[in-house]
């Protein structure tokens, strides 16, 4: 079959690339360019790059296979940057990537795959799809390189394309391929910052293109007394503890921020503890919700999945926790989980306290 | 692989490819030493240049400036026409000029320059008086190009000099002529230009060269600064093999524009054609009169020009979408922009340029492919 790769110009995307060729199949690769520096330039940091594109450039070319970049610059922009800027604004704690997975990457690349006349379209992804009557999505081989998470707004029209060879591999069997192939990327390194945050540093990122996420305001208790002052809500996200600059007895957390009033509030862990959740945007990999109440939830994307309860609460769902969680911040995606298999998931509109 | 993208850069010509040969073997020399090996690249280069400037109707060969290529004497014509003297005179300019005139322009209104970039009509045509009412005594120069990279539209450059001249006469006229030259009869006389760029691999001589043609008189400040050479105008060591093979791609050039003209016109005449009998939906951007011979710039609504060019790769037909950034992703085109276009309609556009490779039947294969990419959905 023909297959399109988005390559990053990492490892895993380039072994993916060279897995499809193994298997017969015809290789198409793209990358798709998403962000630019201020004069149009491919960004210096952060997973696009212009040395990843030429690495992925330089990959297909290895490989012998065509290879592309596409501008999706402006749709990136409106979709996932502004949408990242504005949740934050709202005292929100947006994950980018899920994002742009839901609204860019994936709608985009099947649509090039359909326009090219392209039958699976491959990513670099460690997850893994299986089939038995219906498509699963499944938790990667290598559990501590799991990305089943991010990718949990694909459903069955997208898995039925969509293949992820390097999700059968652990990490350490991906560059070992890589290396016996003599692919340039077998040694580089992961991408770990959101990709279109040069250095890492979404806070400064956020200070510069969103100039009202650096108005200074005031750190207060869950009395509402001034503790101290702040220099932008940016800086701050629930659960954090670190970086508060107010000195206490005990451990401060915030537990919530609030934007319009820049006002910061912090309190004992305690007061984090949440019991439940309400989802929004909720999207079922099966296409329809388990028959079953009783599920795991993710609610972030480095932790790990809680039991919990779910119901239907008109167009969301609720989900109640077995235990009391802390750190569950609005924004970020809720993942559902039955074991290693992604059911479904959704974003975290609001909290309810324990 | 049917090329269809010679805007962008052509095959050299065996006749270029000849003459160069003993400029990359024996013939190796530094033509600014005083032996033997010096003066035998000296004099081949001194030959290239009397027959460059013959070709451009230049009174006289030391009007002919050697460069690295047409950004470079871009560069050179504005920035070296608005600084000369000390001074920091005005740029007159059009708003779909290429990069190396507009960026050039930039540079010299940082460096304190006035810069007045004028509009262009639905074609891509400036209006001589608009670019005349632009001008005043403070300009400098007035770069206009003879056509246009993109879309192939040609400028009236010796109206808009004529009109320049009659409001401000101490102004320079400048006109890129880097895609006109394979098949518009380019002199200097007859665009009224003092200043002229040139560039060798557009009508199939070898890349990284190129000239500025600079009328006797005219003084300009360097650009480059270094060893003196091209009389102070242009220092560094002269790319002797690029300018022996550019000056033979231009003789054969020139005596090939009318056969040229005739056997392109007839390939992009099938060429539109057919591709207008398939999809009658197509547009042209700039009506075939106002444009270069070999230039066809077209939209096929609703279908993205990055994903036509990815099938007529995979079709094996070379084509573009105007400008590319340096990923290879496309760039939205200041050209299409200054026309009136929008941008999504500016996002279908596809540039196919024919070349002096190519006879009457590749319009024919040409459309065929093309139609065929056009119509593919699943």
């Amino acid at each position: 079959m023909r297959a399109l790769v988005a390559m990053s110009g990492g490892v895993d995307s380039s072994v993916a690339a060279a897995l499809m060729l193994e298997d017969g199949h015809e290789v198409v690769g793209v990358t798709l360019k998403q962000w630019e520096g201020a004069d149009g330039s491919l960004p210096t940091a952060g997973c696009c790059t212009v040395a990843d594109a030429e690495d992925a450039r330089r990959v297909a070319a290895q490989l012998d296979v065509p290879y592309y970049v596409l501008d999706y610059v402006a749709e990136f922009r409106a979709a996932v940057v502004d949408r990242f800027g504005a949740d934050y604004l709202a005292g929100r704690t947006p994950n980018p990537c899920v994002e742009c997975n839901r609204r860019v990457r994936f709608r985009a690349l099947l649509d090039r795959a359909d326009a090219l006349g392209c039958d699976l379209l491959v990513t670099g992804h460690h997850a893994r799809v299986r089939r038995n009557g219906r498509y699963r999505l499944l938790r990667a081989t290598d559990p501590g390189k799991d990305q089943s998470y991010v990718l949990h707004m694909l459903g069955q029209a997208d898995l039925a394309r969509v293949r992820l060879p390097v999700g059968e591999m652990t990490k350490d069997e991906v560059r070992a391929h890589a290396g016996r192939l003599g692919l340039r990327s077998a040694a580089k390194p992961d991408s770990q910052d959101i990709c279109f945050v040069a250095g890492g540093d979404y806070r400064e990122f956020l200070r510069t293109h969103f100039p009202a996420a650096a108005r200074p305001g005031p750190i207060v208790d869950e009395q509402g007394r001034q503790v101290g002052t702040h220099a932008g809500t940016a800086g701050f996200t629930v659960g954090q503890r670190r970086g508060l600059g107010v000195a206490a007895g005990e451990r401060r957390y915030v537990t919530s921020v609030d934007a319009p009033t820049a006002t910061v509030t912090i309190g004992p862990r305690a007061a984090l503890a949440t019991a439940g959740c309400r989802v929004s945007g909720m999207s079922w990999v099966a296409g329809e919700a388990p028959a079953g109440r009783d599920v795991a939830v993710q609610l972030r994307y480095r932790s790990r999945p809680v039991p919990a309860t779910l119901a239907p609460a008109g167009d969301d769902w609720e989900l109640d926790f077995a235990a009391p969680q802390h750190g569950v911040a609005v924004g970020q995606a809720a993942v559902v989980y039955a074991g290693d298999e992604v059911l479904g998931g959704g974003t975290i509109e609001a909290t309810r306290p324990a | 692989m049917l090329y269809l993208d010679n805007a962008a850069t052509t095959p050299l010509r065996p006749e270029a490819r000849e003459a160069m040969a003993p400029f990359l073997g024996d013939a190796f020399g530094n033509p600014s030493g005083v032996h033997g090996v010096a003066r035998r690249a000296k004099n081949a280069m001194e030959a290239a240049r009397e027959q460059v400037a013959e070709l451009v109707g230049a009174a006289h060969p030391l009007e002919i400036v050697f460069t690295g290529g047409g950004t470079e004497s871009d560069n050179l014509a504005v920035v070296g026409a608005a600084l000369a003297g000390g001074r920091r005179g005005g740029v007159v300019t059009t708003a779909v000029e290429h990069e190396a005139v507009l960026e050039a322009a930039r540079f010299a209104g940082r460096l304190g320059c006035q810069v007045e970039v004028v509009g262009v009509d639905h074609r891509g045509v400036a209006a001589p008086e608009v670019v005349a009412a632009s001008a005043g005594p403070d300009t400098a120069v007035v770069s206009v190009m003879a056509a246009n990279n993109e879309t192939g539209a040609r400028q009236p450059v010796a109206k808009i000099a004529h009109a320049v001249r009659a409001v401000a006469p101490q102004a320079l006229i400048h006109s890129d002529a880097v895609q006109a030259f394979a098949s518009d009869d380019v002199t200097v006389d007859a665009l009224g230009v003092d200043l002229l760029t040139i560039a060798s691999h557009k009508f199939g001589g070898p890349k990284g060269v190129g000239m500025l043609y600079v009328r006797d008189g005219v003084e300009l400040e360097p650009v480059l600064h270094g060893g003196g050479q091209e009389l102070g105008r242009r220092s560094g060591t002269h790319n002797v093999a690029g300018i022996v093979g550019m000056a033979a791609a231009m003789a054969a050039a020139v005596a090939d524009r009318a056969g040229f003209r005739e056997r392109i016109g007839e390939a992009r005449r099938r060429f539109e054609a057919r591709i207008q009998g398939a999809r009658p939906d197509v547009e042209f951007t700039v009506p075939a009169a106002d444009r270069l011979v070999q230039h066809s710039h077209l939209r096929f609504p609703g279908t993205g020009a990055d994903t036509m060019l990815i099938r007529l790769d995979q079709a094996q037909v070379a084509a573009s979408a105007g400008s590319a950034c340096s990923s290879g992703a496309m760039k939205t085109s200041h050209v299409l922009a200054a026309m009136g276009m929008d941008h999504a309609a500016a996002r279908e556009c596809l540039r196919f340029t024919f070349g002096w490779q190519h006879g009457p039947e590749d319009g024919d294969a040409a459309a065929a492919i093309v139609t065929a990419a056009a119509g593919a959905r699943r």
